[in-house]
């Protein structure tokens, strides 16, 4: 059995919280550059070029690559061997961000109700879910999630008569509707099956697994291909100033669903699409 | 009609046509050529001259404002209070930036998603103000109203916080810092890039032809 202080888990979430929202990642960064070079809208090159640059000065200065640091999204899987001690692992996640926001001169973005709307000035609290699991590590995927992109997410409950054809129309869609706004080139999150819920969050969890690595499933892997070059086609391009770099990846997780329902989330995410993973315990 | 009666959000509405021409903006000469504006501007018939797609460096006095400090200005305007910042001539930034690290004078400032802003704006551009900085589609109800009021609107590009940051030389809360990030402050900058996005005719980067 292995043992995890608290303690342990807010230091590790406060360091994560700074070098996420500073650091983009490799998948993202190269996605960027590999971009630029395929570009002959001017317009769309230019901005592509910006991005790599601003990517270089937040990674050297250590300041955000966007101001939009994020809700703080958390996956973690908790080892079912894995004894946590010190406090309740929840408070110790929230007390992390809570470090990591100040420390690192991040944006604090979260209002405590969302009708009264004052600001929490921490981050916190944090989106967090867990996952029971074999083993005695314990997992924290982390992701700051910037709600310009957020704000164009969609989810539809399909019908099994739908099909793959009815769930390409409906990403293409989600990606059309949302034109400039959520920050293109994007990246997309997609869920696909189990209930609206379970499809809302296997959507944000897509978003966690590196753009250049492919769904498992070989089907599914065609499906993220497909839908990424249907995207591309649409000629929103960078920041929609037109191109062919509307998305930089498509990310799809699916579930078992009920015979009757085809529901389909769409996570919506930016070029600063921010994911790191630390393990503990073990 | 009050600003509530009018608000819809960001309609999730299709910006780009069936047609996959688009037109002829951001040409290579234009991208390569800003034109530098000194903020505010002197007269409003100076933002005339810009054109849809024509790269801009901005350099003078802006102000930030979002969704929050949005609200306010227009139930002062609505109130008929003074308001906090001068409106003619000025421009409005929709950013919402990081807290300034030691040694900075600002964190990552890049622009938020302009819609959110569109139930406003016409208020704002009533009383003279001469541009919008942000990201993103506006309503025909803000293009109408910058037609008539000779406004333009730029984009700057989104998410690139750190690059923008760089071009701010001062800043300095004036208004409502009971809102942390979403305060009014006033930036000084410097060569501030940005692209005219729609300008005072109504010609939008974001249409397809």
């Amino acid at each position: 059995m292995a043992i995890v202080h608290v303690d342990e888990v807010t230091r590790e979430v406060k360091r994560m919280c700074i070098e996420a929202n500073t650091n983009l990642p490799a998948d993202v960064y190269q996605a960027l550059v590999n971009a630029v070079g395929t570009e002959d809208n001017p317009a769309a090159a230019a901005v592509l070029k910006q991005l790599v640059e601003n990517a270089d000065i937040a990674r050297k200065e250590c300041i955000p690559i966007c101001q939009d640091t994020g809700m703080a999204v958390f996956f973690v899987e908790v080892g079912q061997d894995c004894r946590i001690v010190g406090g309740s692992l929840t408070d110790a996640i929230n007390e992390g961000v809570r470090q990591g926001y100040r420390a690192g001169y991040l944006r604090m973005s979260v209002v405590a109700d969302p009708l009264e709307r004052t600001n929490t000035n921490d981050n916190t609290p944090a989106v967090i879910y867990y996952d029971v699991v074999p083993g005695e590590d314990l997992v924290i995927h982390f992701s700051p999630k910037g709600f310009g992109s957020e704000n164009m997410s969609q989810l539809r409950m399909l019908t099994p008569a739908d099909g793959v054809e009815g769930i390409k129309r409906f990403v293409v869609q989600v990606v059309r509707e949302g034109g400039p706004n959520p920050c293109p080139p994007v990246i997309l999150g997609i869920g696909i099956g189990g209930t609206m819920d379970k499809a809302a969050v296997l959507a944000k969890k897509a978003l966690l697994r590196p753009i250049d690595r492919r769904n498992p499933n070989p089907s599914v892997a065609r499906l993220e291909e497909e839908l990424l070059e249907l995207i591309n086609n649409l000629n929103v391009g960078p920041q929609g100033f037109g191109g062919k770099t509307t998305a930089l990846g498509v990310n799809i997780e699916t579930y078992p669903t009920h015979i009757a329902g085809l529901p389909v989330a769409v996570n919506v995410s930016c070029h600063v699409t921010r994911h790191m993973t630390t393990r503990l315990g073990g | 009609m009050t600003f509530h009666q009018s608000r819809r959000g960001c309609a999730k509405k299709p910006v780009v046509a069936a047609a996959q021409e688009r037109m002829d903006v951001g040409d290579a000469y234009s991208m390569a050529c800003p034109v530098r504006l000194t903020v505010p501007v002197a007269d409003k018939r100076e933002l005339a001259s810009l054109v849809v797609g024509q790269s801009v460096l901005l350099s003078g006095v802006i102000y930030t404002a979002r969704d929050a400090a949005h609200r306010r200005l227009v139930e002062a305007i609505l109130a008929g209070d003074e308001l906090p910042i001068p409106l003619q001539n000025e421009f409005i930034y929709y950013a919402g930036p990081c807290p300034a690290p030691p040694g900075r004078v600002i964190g990552s400032i890049g622009p938020t998603t302009s819609c959110r802003m569109d139930s406003y704006a016409p208020f704002l551009i009533e009383k003279g103000l001469g541009g919008m900085i942000g990201k993103g589609t506006r309503s025909k109800q803000v293009i109408d109203s910058m037609i008539k009021h000779c406004c333009v609107y730029l984009a700057a590009v989104g998410g690139a916080g750190a690059l923008l940051s760089r071009r701010v030389v001062s800043a300095e809360l004036v208004a409502y810092g009971d809102l942390g990030t979403e305060a009014i402050r006033r930036l000084e900058v410097k060569d501030f890039p940005a692209i005219v996005a729609i300008d005072t005719r109504g010609n939008s980067i974001y249409e397809r032809r």
